[in-house]
């Protein structure tokens, strides 16, 4: 196994493009070294792009959104204090992957990359609009996240192509986001279902919605009828039954060792409801 | 040092000093089994088999040995045969011979000269299967055309006609069933399930072994029981059990699963064929799920006869249980044993079979058997109170056994606490906290006989006066510090005085291992007696120096003093001088005893919890958790209180989402602690205790033994609480929210 440090992108791109066999990325390593201990992937090239530059900074965009390096961690993510109030569902997300001490390393982009169905970052950043910047040997372009999982444990980049950061959309005026994911326990676990929502209201009334799925199809899953079903309303008892109706007619979950397809079905409908009032009630500023 | 709240009229028995493990063990410093190494020292790596049950046709390592480092290779072949019964079922399962019996079954090992060449030799290793049909569920295990896992298999007690996979038959029971059942106003009868859980201890088995090609051997290990690794692993290998020194490590957790061998024979046999050097094996937490002893699943039907004031007259229970490919293995008699005894029932029928099944050994887990039985028969009560509009705790008062009483599993019982235990759940205060929607109050009662067994103590007086304990059993729940308790009250010396070592096997005659709930019991009881040796033996030091008769010396607060005004005007001599000068009065002073230590007494305990269950998505939360069990006494309580607290977590991980969950191809599905769920800490609410204290005549301070009760009420309270809070009686465990929340939709309809 070939270890590198390069100090750039370009270098790391040319690292990765020129390298043969298995190439595997470190950020926080928290996927990546589990699999390797494991015996699950042994790369032949570890790059490690924590001494990058800029990858630990989160920087405001000159419109008004975000941009978040590589290597950010979700402890660090989760101690930005604008950043949590202007996406709380997308932070909240990151806030649940692993334990204290996997907080310490683990990073958005590498949940997004490992391409675990359920990884609980991606929702939120779905819902929230984010992209990517992926650099490579072709120079770079901007992905938008849910197009970046290719299904589980697989992603779109190609050989030699890095995410080099993650951007956020300004956010805008009465908005509110939420993710909520269901586990056996309270932590230190796997989603069976991950929902995030995000609206913006006018008044009472939604007038834009996103609504991303986890843990309940190969990849994460933009839910356009379930959104659709929230704009226009005002979060009633029929919008709600609509968008329950729409996630479980979306979901195409499969029964695995944590959670059968039928109680997937079910809980998708609930947490979409309790995720899409929490959305609507921070849109409001009530919380 | 504050005393207790408990009333004692001891100096230290009863308080809560520091434990002696605790500074090398929050340093750091304490060595477990993995930190063991040794110069010159190979690692080995286990080839297990993919496969529930296969054939093994071929075993290739020629491409393992050809690799710069690989030392030895070794295969069933390297093993002696023609061993039999427990012996044989150690080898097989330590190796697989003509069949592998289980997923992750090892097949063959190697060592080499590092921890990644071995692992990455033993991908080398070629094995070739033919892969056979498997059965893992207890009751598909019985069935007449199950796949036979070895033909032959049921002993003396099993009928003819049996299905094949029946191993063993128990019945047993007293008075006239059928006049009792005809006494009862309500009979009712269900059938229970629990599935295979795993003791989950934080340590996994690690060794260092060394054997010269003279059958002298050396091993560190992670165990409970280092007299019975030797016993064990020289019955696989074929060696002299006293050319084989074993020395436990510090242990991370063991609860019955460190009692016995799992991989322990592979290292030595490695090193044998490596011309002597050391091998040093280590288990991952896969290899620790999917082939070291998980506890049995069993089946259980339960029908009991109650009047319409809560007398139960009858009770008839029929349990099955697989303890997976391997005769004995399965807790079913301990499990009969347990199930009706905190009933005084006029009339009690027991049968159970053992059934073999793809699933690795079954070792012993924290009260073996009693918990699944609790979570049958404590179930069924709880149901019938409801039935009837009966107060669960007066019903269990009214039948509860107390001394004098014939137990259900035929001795009469000494003293035991079980009243006294349900009068203090009674006066509780958290019987009284009012619950909200979608809440529930469950209560069960747990029993365990405790244990007593061989045991084997020295103790020696320093030339300070201090004190050197050596003990057998490995401290698993705080032995060391009740030991130093228990000698320094009986010698009247500070606690801090007293040295308590765990020592290897050539340092006193064979002791069991730390299980049966002993430690604290038997190894206490035998200290106390060694200590009782050493006064006698410094009060005749200082006779002899007074110049007056043994008789005329007594000893009080840590010294030797005349007996009364007539023994003759001498100052005490204290146990510092008379050490310091014992070269010169006699020579070392020591105390020794060894016993098969009787007057156990059994322990009993209740349990309340209240939860919540989220009526949308069947997750239970646990919002209150109280243990009450009888102590005898409690020597250091916060270790007691320690052990009802872990009692109760591993029965509610158990209940809640616990369980062994094996794919069509019976591979085991759930092998890492992510998807094993045990609970976590933020899952649990403080667990509170309530240390009763009916002391055990049959030991010098009273000691019952504690560590095992705590876990068997659990899962029948949390199955009763979880039926208040929904409506939904679930018999089947675990209670994921999966099927919690398809009994809450069935309900509704």
């Amino acid at each position: 196994m070939h270890y590198y440090k390069p100090q750039s992108f370009d270098e790391a791109v040319q690292i990765a493009a020129s390298a043969s066999g298995v190439t595997r990325f470190l950020a926080g390593g928290t996927d990546v070294l589990v699999q390797l201990r494991a015996g699950t992937v042994t790369p032949d090239h570890l790059i490690d792009l924590k001494l990058i530059p800029g990858v630990h900074d989160i920087a405001r965009t000159e419109d008004g959104g975000w941009k978040i390096g590589i290597a950010v961690s979700g402890i660090d993510l989760g101690r930005h204090a604008e950043l949590v109030a202007e996406w709380p569902g997308v932070v909240e997300g990151m806030s649940l992957v692993g334990s204290t001490q996997v907080q310490g390393r683990a990073t958005l982009t590498g949940n997004l990359c490992n391409g675990s169905p359920a990884a609980d970052s991606v929702p939120g950043l779905v819902t929230a609009r984010a992209t990517v910047t992926v650099v490579g040997p072709n120079g770079s372009r901007e992905v938008a996240v849910e197009d970046i999982p290719a299904g589980p444990g697989r992603n779109v980049l190609q050989q030699g192509e890095i995410i080099s950061a993650i951007t956020l959309p300004p956010r805008g005026k009465n908005s509110g986001d939420a993710y909520l994911r269901f586990i056996p326990r309270t932590e230190m676990d796997i989603a069976v279902v991950g929902v995030a929502v995000s609206v913006t209201l006018d008044g009472d009334k939604i007038i834009a919605a996103r609504v991303a799925l986890g843990a309940v199809a190969p990849k994460v899953l933009v839910a356009a009828d379930a959104a659709a079903a929230l704009i226009g309303s005002t979060l009633d008892d029929a919008a709600i039954a609509a968008l329950q109706a729409a996630v479980t007619a979306a979901a195409v979950p499969i029964t695995d060792r944590r959670g059968t397809v039928e109680f997937r079905k079910d809980v998708v409908a609930v947490l979409a409801a309790r995720a899409a009032r929490i959305a609507y009630d921070r849109a409001k500023g009530a919380v | 040092m504050p005393k207790d709240e408990l009333k004692s009229e001891y100096r230290l028995i009863g308080t809560r000093p520091d434990r002696p493990d605790g500074l090398d063990k929050v340093t750091g410093r304490a060595r477990y089994g993995a930190d063991m190494s040794l110069p010159g020292m190979l690692h080995a790596a286990v080839v297990r088999s993919p496969h529930a049950h296969a054939k093994i046709l071929k075993i290739d390592a020629s491409a393992a040995l050809a690799l710069d480092g690989v030392k030895a290779v070794i295969t069933r072949a390297d093993f002696p045969t023609g061993l039999t019964g427990e012996d044989w079922n150690l080898q097989e399962n330590s190796m697989a011979g003509e069949v592998a019996l289980y997923d992750g079954h090892a097949v063959a090992a190697v060592a080499a000269t590092s921890r990644l060449l071995a692992e990455d030799a033993a991908k080398l290793i070629k094995v070739e299967y033919e892969v056979l049909p498997h059965v893992i569920d207890v009751d598909d295990a019985l069935r007449m055309d199950a796949p036979v896992i070895r033909a032959g298999v049921g002993d003396h007690t099993v009928p003819e006609g049996s299905p094949p996979n029946v191993s063993k038959k128990i019945e047993f029971g007293h008075g006239d069933l059928e006049a009792g059942f005809a006494a009862a106003d309500l009979i009712r009868e269900q059938t229970y399930k629990t599935e295979a859980t795993h003791q989950g201890y934080i340590e996994p088995h690690a060794c260092v072994a060394q054997l010269g090609s003279d059958g002298k051997g050396e091993m560190w290990v992670c165990t409970q029981g280092q007299w019975y690794i030797r016993r064990m692993c020289s019955a696989v290998l074929g060696l002299e059990a006293s050319q084989l020194r074993v020395t436990p490590s510090e242990i991370g957790g063991g609860f019955g699963g460190k009692t016995i061998i799992f991989m322990e024979a592979l290292p030595l046999a490695l090193s044998r064929k490596a011309g002597g050097k050391p091998v040093k094996l280590v288990m991952s937490r896969s290899d620790v799920l999917r082939a070291t002893g998980p506890t049995a699943s069993a089946s259980m039907d339960v029908k009991l006869g109650m009047t319409k004031d809560g007398k139960i007259t009858a009770a008839h229970v029929n349990f099955r249980m697989q303890g997976g490919a391997f005769v004995g293995a399965s807790p079913v008699g301990e499990a009969l044993s347990c199930a009706l005894a905190c009933y005084d029932i006029p009339a009690v029928m027991h049968e159970g079979v053992e059934v073999l099944a793809n699933r690795p050994k079954a070792a012993a887990y924290r009260a073996p058997g009693s918990p699944m039985a609790a979570f049958a028969v404590e179930s069924l009560v709880d149901e019938m109170c409801h039935e009837l509009g009966l107060d669960p705790l007066d019903v269990r008062l009214k039948n509860a056994v107390h001394e004098g009483v014939k137990a259900s599993y035929g001795p009469t019982y000494a003293r035991i606490g079980l009243v006294e235990v349900l009068e203090a759940t009674k006066k509780h205060p958290n019987l009284l906290a009012p619950l909200g929607p979608n809440q529930g109050r469950g209560i069960a009662s747990g029993f365990w006989f405790n244990h007593g067994g061989e045991t084997s103590v020295s103790l020696a007086i320093g030339e300070d006066g201090t004190v050197t304990v050596s003990i057998g059993t490995p401290d698993i729940g705080g032995s060391r510090a009740s030991m130093s308790l228990m000698v320094a009250e009986t010698l009247g010396i500070a606690y801090e005085a007293v040295r308590v070592n765990i020592v290897e096997t050539g340092a006193l005659g064979v002791n069991e291992p730390s299980h049966g709930s002993r430690a604290t019991f038997a190894s206490g009881k035998a200290a106390v007696e060694a200590a009782r040796s050493a006064i006698r033996e410094m009060c005749r030091r200082a006779a002899k120096e007074w110049g007056i008769e043994e008789e005329a010396v007594e000893w009080k607060d840590g010294a030797a003093m005349p007996a009364g005004p007539n023994a003759g005007k001498f100052p005490p001599m204290t146990i510092a001088e008379i050490g310091a000068k014992m070269g010169g009065t006699g020579g070392p002073i020591s105390g020794h005893h060894e016993t098969n230590a009787d007057g156990v007494g059994a322990s009993f305990g209740t349990h309340v919890v209240d939860v919540e269950v989220d009526p949308e998505t069947g997750r239970t939360t646990i919002l209150r958790y109280l243990v009450v069990q009888d102590a005898g006494t409690a020597i250091h309580p916060a270790y007691v209180e320690g052990q009802y607290q872990g009692g109760a977590v591993q029965g509610i991980g158990w209940a809640l989402n616990e369980e062994y969950v094996y794919g069509a191809n019976g591979r085991l599905q759930n092998a890492v602690f992510l998807d094993y769920r045990i609970p976590v800490a933020s899952d649990l609410p403080m667990i509170d205790t309530v240390i009763v204290e009916v002391p055990n005549p049959g030991h010098p301070y009273g000691v019952r033994g504690v560590g095992e009760t705590g876990i068997t009420p659990p899962l029948p309270a949390i199955a009763n609480a979880v039926a208040m809070a929904t409506g939904a009686r679930l018999r089947s465990l675990p209670l994921s929210p999966p099927k919690v929340l398809a009994a809450i939709k069935a309900k509704k309809g």
